[in-house]
């Protein structure tokens, strides 16, 4: 009994070491990663291109995606708003429910899947085949030659997937609402256009989009370079990335909705 | 022209320059290096000198520590004791910034390569031109074209690593390595998986750009031949300690049981060829079986 008890301790003790270690290594890459964007921003066209290649790997899935979400809420808006006679506010629940929330929130979860898993697999690829200490040997900071510029990437990259995923929202929303269903097409876009506020609805949202991917380019760059240099490592990196990523994202999701719109 | 691009032009001293400027005593001086991995010990008290101009070979079995001593060399790994000096700087004392600037001075051929996948041929040899100078895009042209000549390759600049074989990515690795005329250049295992043409013609290499460069070659390898061939000097690495060194000469004439094993290839040895592990016949149950056997049959004489 006395021996489970300590073995119990012990652990405990091991888990909080473990826990602490690790909090602290992520928030010495991060800062390292921070103190080195200025070099990155510098050297612009290594952000233009990872900007264009993590654009470009989850453009389709955003647009395809927020066409089908705006469906949904055009047909559930609906539904729900003609029990109350106030089936012309649907450009308004639409619009709404994309800027604050689902545009933000699902770009980040796809962009997680999608953009985030091929950031930790070529990070982890490249520290598997060495060439990452290769470029260490050559007096190349591998943080601020691939790392930094990523990073920047995924954080001017996401507020525009995120924007997109809204616009394209809004159109399914109208095509299903307006053009299938017969809701007033100038009610549709006058309510919207009434009810939405720059900064406090379109303005939150952004600044949701800018924060998720902050945490999803970290978290994907981190288990990219942390991994282990082996094919199962990074297979399991990979996998951390989603699944971290994605609860990052709708952890400061409910945190970042309770700071902006309580007041509201 | 500004003076960072000097070393790539005139290698050489110049002739103006102060006589205090001349450098003396070896490159790399390592002294009581040790070293671990966790709990496992790779180096236990290792003294080496490079000299300045020089080939020096290291060898040893697989999992001796060679590659360990390039990358504590190199300042990607840390002592835990002992000093390693590289033009005279403790390079596991230097911060940072200094640790860069000394590696300017260093070139390291990888095992595989380590080319930069997403690159061409020309980009990967240009990558340290481009990063570290400020030369015109015709200037760092000519020069990426000049050390692929070096190593065979010049026709295969606009391929991707992903086109050529793994002997020839060695070979790009090298010229990308040379690509900043660098004092020290290390190979880890520059023969490994080669053909015969390109060994013999890579062991060359290795030794014509040493000389042309004036630089310090540090060649990890398992391969006898070419080492002894190619080497100015030699050392042996066992058991985490300089088991063995001398001139390609004392070493062809060395008795050493070390040595003779390793430049004969003899399965039998100080060096053992088996992980250890219990009895073979234990192992497959066979001494059960056998010591059954014997039980049974002396039951048998004695009814």
């Amino acid at each position: 009994m006395h021996m489970i008890a300590v073995n119990a301790i012990a652990a405990l003790g091991g888990w909080s070491i473990g826990v602490v270690r690790n909090a602290g290594s992520a928030a010495r890459f991060f800062i390292a990663i921070v103190a080195r964007t200025f070099h990155a921003l510098r050297r612009f066209r290594l952000v233009r291109d990872q900007i264009h290649f993590l654009g470009n790997y989850s453009f389709v899935i955003i647009v395809v995606s927020g066409l089908f979400v705006g469906f949904v809420l055009g047909l559930q808006g609906y539904y729900t708003l003609r029990r109350y006679g106030s089936e012309q506010a649907l450009g308004l629940l639409v619009a709404l429910s994309l800027v604050r929330e689902l545009g933000p929130v699902v770009t980040a979860l796809l962009f997680a899947g999608r953009a985030g898993t091929s950031l930790t697999a070529e990070i982890g690829l490249m520290k598997a085949g060495e060439q990452l200490s290769a470029m260490e040997m050559m007096a190349v900071d591998p943080v601020a030659r691939v790392i930094a510029p990523r990073f920047l990437a995924g954080v001017i990259a996401m507020p525009i997937l995120a924007a997109l995923f809204s616009a394209v929202g809004i159109i399914g929303g109208y095509i299903v609402g307006v053009q299938l269903i017969g809701v007033d097409e100038g009610a549709f876009w006058s309510q919207m256009q009434g009810g939405v506020d720059v900064w406090n609805d379109v303005g939150n949202g952004v600044i949701k989009s800018i924060v998720f991917g902050i945490a999803v380019t970290f978290i994907a760059l981190r288990q990219g370079y942390e991994a282990n240099p082996t094919p199962e490592g990074v297979s399991r990196a990979t996998t951390r990335t989603v699944v971290a990523a994605s609860l990052a994202v709708l952890g400061l999701d409910f945190i970042l909705t309770a700071l902006m719109f309580s007041a509201s | 022209m500004p003076p960072r691009f000097l070393p790539l032009l005139f290698r050489p001293p110049l002739m103006n320059e102060p006589a205090t400027a001349v450098p003396v005593g070896p490159l790399v001086d390592i002294s009581d290096l040790r070293f671990r991995y966790g709990a496992r010990p790779i180096l236990s008290g290792v003294t080496m000198q490079f000299g300045r101009g020089k080939v020096i070979a290291v060898m040893g079995g697989s999992g001796s520590g060679k590659t360990t001593i390039l990358r504590l060399i190199g300042g990607q790994l840390r002592p835990e004791s002992g000093a390693v000096r590289v033009a005279g700087q403790e390079i596991g004392a230097l911060k940072e910034r200094d640790l860069y600037a000394v590696r300017r001075r260093m070139g390291m051929l990888f095992q595989f390569g380590a080319l930069f996948t997403d690159l061409s041929v020309f980009e990967n040899v240009a990558f340290p031109l481009r990063e570290h100078t400020d030369l015109s895009e015709q200037l760092i042209r000519d020069l990426v074209l000049m050390k692929l000549n070096a190593v065979g390759l010049r026709g295969a600049h606009a391929l991707m690593p992903a086109e050529i074989s793994g002997g020839m990515a060695r070979r790009v690795a090298l010229a990308r390595a040379i690509a900043l005329d660098p004092e020290l250049i290390m190979y880890d295992e520059p023969f490994a998986g080669l053909d015969p043409i390109s060994l013999g013609v890579t062991a060359n290499l290795i030794r014509s750009l040493n000389d042309a460069l004036g630089a310090t070659s540090i060649v990890v390898t398992h391969d006898v031949a070419e080492s002894l061939s190619i080497a100015d000097y030699v050392y042996f690495i066992a058991s985490g300690k300089v088991a063995a060194e001398g001139t390609p000469d004392d070493i062809a004439k060395s008795t050493d049981p070390f040595v003779r094993q390793f430049v004969d290839g003899a399965p039998e040895g100080p060096v053992p060829f088996h992980y250890p592990a219990p009895s073979y016949a234990s192992d497959l149950g066979l001494a059960e079986a056998t010591t059954s056997a014997v039980n049974r049959s002396a039951s048998t004489q004695c009814t």
